[in-house]
């Protein structure tokens, strides 16, 4: 319950912040990615806030033993820089550039009731089911294919 | 004030965000990872902080878009939106990460998949862009 009470204020944060920062609107994205057109670096002052931040921040919460609510720290294993890592980094990106979307963004504006996210949240949705299908479709024959996380 | 300096303290709302999660809960404030996890099914204290954050996320968001009037939608066609959308549930997926968990988070914690995977889907959205507005924009 306190965790959950933790997580949804971590999360209203978060809500705020994208919003503030203009990352829910896809044609301030979109700027920021058009290096070639009408730059607009709004982006890379949203990244170095938020790197800023979490660079100290993270430092000082990791010196502790455990987090204040849970038992232990649970951080992504340290793992090699796979195929599945770059191939999925790069379908993504193409996928962002062609709509100003990443996940945080377009489930907000869906809420908002944005119709193009609207239409963008339940693909994106499925697309992450179709992975998780596929995955484990291949774990079946060869573990190592794709990952299921 | 300078538009460029409240995007910076929007960022640092995000990275006191993500802080908060991992302070409280010992956990990523990965979006695309959360989200994921809703149908992993793996136990009801986990599902509920995740829905928690997903809730917290999407309510304080659109509070915030109402009242700075944001309401711009993206550019792109219903079915450029629909294959947009798949790409991008499916690269996260497999690329274990988005913006937030391998940008915001990774960077901060210098993990170095997490720089490889900012650097891929940075490059992959320009070069995208760049296609979309400059190649085919430009000859029609």
């Amino acid at each position: 319950m306190k965790r959950a009470l933790a997580a949804l204020v971590a999360g209203a944060l978060f809500g705020v912040g994208l919003a503030i920062a203009r990352m829910t609107d896809p044609t301030v994205v979109l700027g920021f990615l058009d290096i070639a057109g009408h730059f607009d670096p709004t982006l890379a002052f949203v990244m170095a806030g938020a790197v800023a931040t979490t660079f100290v921040a993270f430092r000082v919460v990791l010196r502790r033993p455990n987090p204040l609510l849970a038992t232990r720290f649970e951080l992504p294993p340290v793992s090699p820089i796979d195929r599945a890592l770059v191939v999925g980094a790069a379908i993504f990106g193409v996928g962002w550039g062609l709509a100003g979307y990443c996940p945080g963004p377009a489930l907000i504006a869906a809420a908002r009731g944005i119709g193009s996210a609207l239409v963008f949240v339940p693909a994106m949705i499925a697309g992450s089911l179709i992975h998780r299908a596929v995955a484990a479709r291949f774990a079946a024959v060869d573990p190592v294919a794709l990952s299921t996380e | 004030m300078n538009p460029w300096i409240i995007s910076f303290l929007g960022g640092v709302l995000i990275g006191i965000s993500a802080t908060a999660l991992l302070l409280f809960n010992g956990r990523i404030a990965g979006i695309s990872g959360i989200v994921n996890g809703l149908w992993r099914g793996s136990g009801a204290s986990e599902w509920a902080w995740r829905a928690a954050f997903v809730a917290g996320l999407i309510g304080g968001g659109a509070t915030a878009m109402r009242v700075l009037g944001q309401d711009t939608p993206s550019p792109a066609s219903t079915p450029m939106l629909i294959v947009a959308g798949l790409l991008v549930g499916f690269g996260t997926s497999l690329g274990k990460g988005c913006t937030s968990g391998h940008g915001v988070c990774g960077l901060g914690r210098l993990s170095k998949r997490s720089l490889i995977a900012t650097l891929t889907f940075m490059a992959a959205a320009i070069v995208t862009v760049y296609v979309t507005r400059h190649v085919i924009g430009a000859a029609s």
